[in-house]
C-alpha cells in the first residue's frame, strides 16, 4: 500500500514538471527555441505573484491572475526585441543570449528579493486532504495535475482549433511559406511566447504554493521541464505530461528508498528513456 | 632563387602572425621567469587567468569550432579534480603526476557523455550535457571515501612534499605554500602554452580544415567526404581530457574539495561561456582578449556580487546581440590582423611579384 501511495503522489507531481515543460514544449515546437531561462522566469513569476499577495493581500490564484498579463507582456518584449532578432539557422546565438538572460534575473532577483527561501501562503489549502479509497491525497497537488490537465487540453485546442493555432502550425512548418499567407512570423513567435509565459505563471503559482522557493532554484527547474519534454518526444504535449510523470514517480520512489536519491532517480530515468527511445515516448516533430 | 618566382606555395602565415609569434615567445619567457620578481598575489591572478584561459580555448574548440555547445564542462572540471584527489588519498600518489590521471579521468567520463548527449541536437545537446553534469555530481557526492557532499582536503603529508617543491623552496628561498603556487603557477604556464600551439596546431592540419568546413556548412562538408560524426568525437573526447587537467591542475593549487564547488555551473562553464563570447568565439585570440577582460571586470566589480554577475550576463547579451564575433571580431573585421591565421592563402610564382596577393578574394574572406 505505501508503494501505491509513493506512485501517486509521484504522479501528482508529474504534473508540477509537466507545468514546468509545457511552455518550453509550446516555444521550442514553435520556434526550435529553447530558452534556458525558462527555470529563472518561472521563479520570476513565483516573485511576483508572491509580491503581489503581500502588498495587496489578495488569494494567490487572484494574484496569478492579475500577474499574467503582465507575464504575457514580458514574454511578447522579450521575443520581440531580443530573442527574434538571434533566431536562425545558428543555434549558438539564442543559446549563449538566453544563457546570459539566466545569469541576469537570478543576480536581479537576488539582488531584489536576497538569498532567503520565500513561501505564498495559501492558508488551510496548503495541507487539506482528502480520503479517497483508502489513500490521503493532498488537495494542492490533486489542483496541480488538474491544472497541468487544462492546460494541455487548453493548448491542444488551441493548436487545433484557432486561426492562431493554425498559424503557429504553419510557422512551425515553413515560416517562409507561412508568411507568403499573410503571417508574420515575428509577431506569431512573440505570441507564442507571451502564451509561454502565462503557462510559466500557472506553474509559478503552484511551485510558491507548495515549496519554498529562492533565486537559485530556476536551473533545476529547468532541468526537470527539459526531461519531461525530451521524455515524451518533441512537439507532443500530452507526450510532455507523460514525460513530467516518468520524472516525477522517479524521484517519489527514488526517495522512498533513499532520500539522498531522489533527484538522481529522475536524472536517471531520463537518460534511460534517452538509452531506449533516443527521440522520446511520442516523438511528432522531426528534429 | 631565381626559380622561386615561379613556384607557388600555399601558407598561412603573414607579417602579424609572424610578429606575433616572436612576442608570444617573450612572454612566454617572461611568463616563466615571473616568480623570480613577482609577488605571490601576482602568480596566484595569473594562474587564476591561465586555468581560465585554458577552460575557454577548450570550451571554444567545441562550441566555436565543433558547434557542440556544452553548458556541462563542469563535469570534466571536477570529475577530472576528484580523481586527482582519489588517487592522492586513497593510493598515496604524488599529486603532480596525478593531474594527468585527472585528463584520462575526464576522457573516460566523455565516452559514455557523448554517446547520450550526440543523441540530442543543438540545444538539447546543451542541456543533455548539463544534466550528465548533475548525474556525475550527485554520483560523487555519495563516494564517502573523498568526503561525500561535505568534501575533503588534500592530506598534509602529499602537498608538504610534493614533486619539484624542495627545489623550487630553495631556489626562490620561500615557503612550502608559496612553492606550492609557484609550482601550479608554472604547470599552468605550460599547460596554457600546450593547449593553444595544441589547438592552433588541429586547426591547422587537414582535420582542422575538415573541421572548420563542418562548423560553416556541414552538408557541404559531408559531400565532400568530411566524417562529421568523427570529428564531434574527437573535439569533444580532447576538449574532455584538457578540461580534466586544468580541473586536477585548479585543485591541486585549492588543495580543498567539495562536489559543489567542483561541479559548479558558474565557475567552470558561466565565466568560460562569457570569456569566449566577450572575446570573440570561434578565434584562438577571442579566449585570450575575453580572459583579460574577464579578469579586469572581476577586479574592478567583485565587490558588487550580484551585481557584477548582472553585468556580465548584459554585456555577453549586448555583444550576442550586436558583435556576435565578439570583441576580437570587431578587432579583426577593422584591421585584417589575425595572430593565429588558419586560413590558406596561394603565394609565390607571378603572384609575389606585384601586390596581386593582397587583392586575391580568398585572402579577404572568411
Amino acid at each position: 500500500m505505501i508503494w501505491v501511495d509513493t506512485i501517486i503522489q509521484g504522479i501528482l507531481l508529474g504534473g508540477l514538471y509537466a507545468l514546468f515543460a509545457a511552455g518550453l514544449s509550446l516555444v521550442f515546437g514553435i520556434m526550435r527555441l529553447v530558452n534556458l531561462a525558462h527555470g529563472d522566469l518561472i521563479v520570476l513569476g513565483a516573485y511576483l505573484i508572491l509580491l503581489l499577495v503581500t502588498l495587496t493581500g489578495l488569494s494567490p490564484f487572484v494574484a496569478a491572475a492579475v500577474a499574467m498579463p503582465f507575464m504575457f507582456a514580458l514574454g511578447f518584449g522579450l521575443q520581440k526585441f531580443m530573442l527574434n532578432r538571434v533566431l536562425g539557422d545558428d543555434i549558438l546565438p539564442p543559446l549563449l543570449v538566453t544563457f546570459g538572460l539566466s545569469v541576469v534575473l537570478q543576480n536581479a532577483l537576488l539582488e531584489g528579493f536576497s538569498a532567503d527561501s520565500q513561501r505564498i501562503q495559501a492558508g488551510p489549502l496548503s495541507t487539506a486532504s482528502i480520503q479517497v479509497a483508502g489513500l490521503n491525497l493532498g488537495v494542492m497537488p490533486l489542483m496541480t495535475f488538474g491544472s497541468a490537465l487544462v492546460v494541455i487540453i487548453g493548448l491542444n485546442q488551441l493548436f487545433y482549433r484557432t486561426s492562431l493555432g493554425r498559424a503557429f502550425r504553419a510557422t512551425s512548418d515553413d515560416p517562409t511559406t507561412a508568411s507568403l499567407m499573410g503571417i508574420k512570423p515575428a509577431g506569431i513567435f512573440a505570441k507564442a511566447t507571451g502564451i509561454a509565459m502565462i503557462i510559466v505563471t500557472i506553474a509559478a503559482l503552484y511551485l510558491g504554493m507548495r515549496s519554498n522557493f529562492d533565486p537559485s532554484i530556476g536551473p533545476a527547474r529547468l532541468i526537470y521541464a527539459f526531461e519531461a519534454v525530451i521524455i515524451g518526444g518533441l512537439g507532443s504535449l500530452w507526450g510532455t505530461l507523460a514525460g513530467g510523470v516518468i520524472i516525477g514517480v522517479a524521484q517519489t520512489v527514488g526517495a522512498a528508498i533513499n532520500p539522498e536519491w531522489q533527484i538522481l532517480a529522475g536524472h536517471l530515468a531520463f537518460l534511460i528513456v534517452l538509452l531506449v527511445r533516443p527521440r522520446g515516448l511520442f516523438p511528432r516533430a522531426v528534429d | 632563387m631565381t626559380n622561386a618566382k615561379l613556384d607557388y606555395s600555399v601558407q598561412t602565415r603573414t607579417r602579424a602572425s609572424s610578429i606575433s609569434a616572436i612576442v608570444a615567445l617573450l612572454l612566454v619567457l617572461v611568463a616563466v621567469a615571473l616568480p623570480a620578481f613577482a609577488s605571490r598575489s601576482l602568480i596566484q591572478d595569473m594562474f587564476f587567468i591561465l586555468t581560465m584561459l585554458v577552460l575557454a580555448q577548450f570550451w571554444n574548440l567545441l562550441a566555436g569550432y565543433g558547434g557542440l555547445v556544452s553548458v556541462g564542462q563542469q563535469a570534466f572540471v571536477g570529475i577530472g579534480a576528484y580523481a586527482m584527489f582519489g588517487v592522492v588519498i586513497l593510493m598515496g600518489f604524488d599529486p603532480v603526476p596525478s593531474i594527468l590521471i585527472a585528463g584520462v579521468a575526464a576522457l573516460l567520463l566523455a565516452i559514455p557523455t557523448a554517446f547520450f548527449a550526440f543523441r540530442l541536437q543543438g540545444a538539447y545537446f546543451a542541456i543533455g550535457t548539463w544534466v550528465i553534469a548533475e548525474v556525475v555530481r550527485l554520483l560523487v557526492a555519495q563516494w564517502k571515501a573523498v568526503g561525500g557532499g561535505t568534501g575533503t582536503s588534500l592530506p598534509r603529508s602529499a602537498t608538504g612534499d610534493m614533486w619539484f617543491t624542495g627545489a623550487i623552496e630553495t631556489l626562490f628561498g620561500v615557503r612550502n605554500a608559496a612553492a606550492r603556487d609557484i609550482l601550479a603557477y608554472w604547470l599552468a604556464v605550460l599547460l596554457a602554452v600546450a593547449t593553444i600551439a595544441g589547438i592552433y596546431w588541429l586547426l591547422r592540419t587537414k582535420r582542422g580544415l575538415g573541421l572548420a568546413a563542418v562548423r560553416d556548412n556541414i552538408e557541404a562538408a559531408k559531400s565532400v567526404g568530411v566524417d562529421a560524426v568523427r570529428m564531434k568525437w574527437t573535439v569533444f573526447l580532447v576538449s574532455a581530457f584538457g578540461t580534466g587537467l586544468a580541473g586536477g591542475l585548479i585543485y591541486m593549487q585549492k588543495a580543498r574539495i567539495s562536489p559543489d564547488a567542483a561541479f559548479s555551473l558558474q565557475d567552470w562553464t558561466a565565466y568560460v561561456i562569457f570569456i569566449v563570447v566577450i572575446g570573440g568565439i570561434g578565434t584562438i585570440e577571442g579566449p585570450i582578449l575575453g580572459v583579460l577582460v574577464f579578469f579586469i571586470l572581476q577586479s574592478l566589480l567583485a565587490d558588487f556580487g550580484s551585481w557584477y554577475l548582472m553585468a556580465l550576463g548584459v554585456i555577453g547579451i549586448t555583444i550576442m546581440l550586436f558583435a556576435p564575433r565578439g570583441l576580437w571580431g570587431l578587432f579583426s573585421d577593422r584591421t585584417g590582423i589575425e595572430l593565429f591565421p588558419v586560413r590558406r592563402r596561394l603565394t609565390g610564382g607571378r603572384l609575389t611579384g606585384g601586390h596581386v596577393t593582397d587583392t586575391l578574394p580568398s585572402s579577404k574572406e572568411e
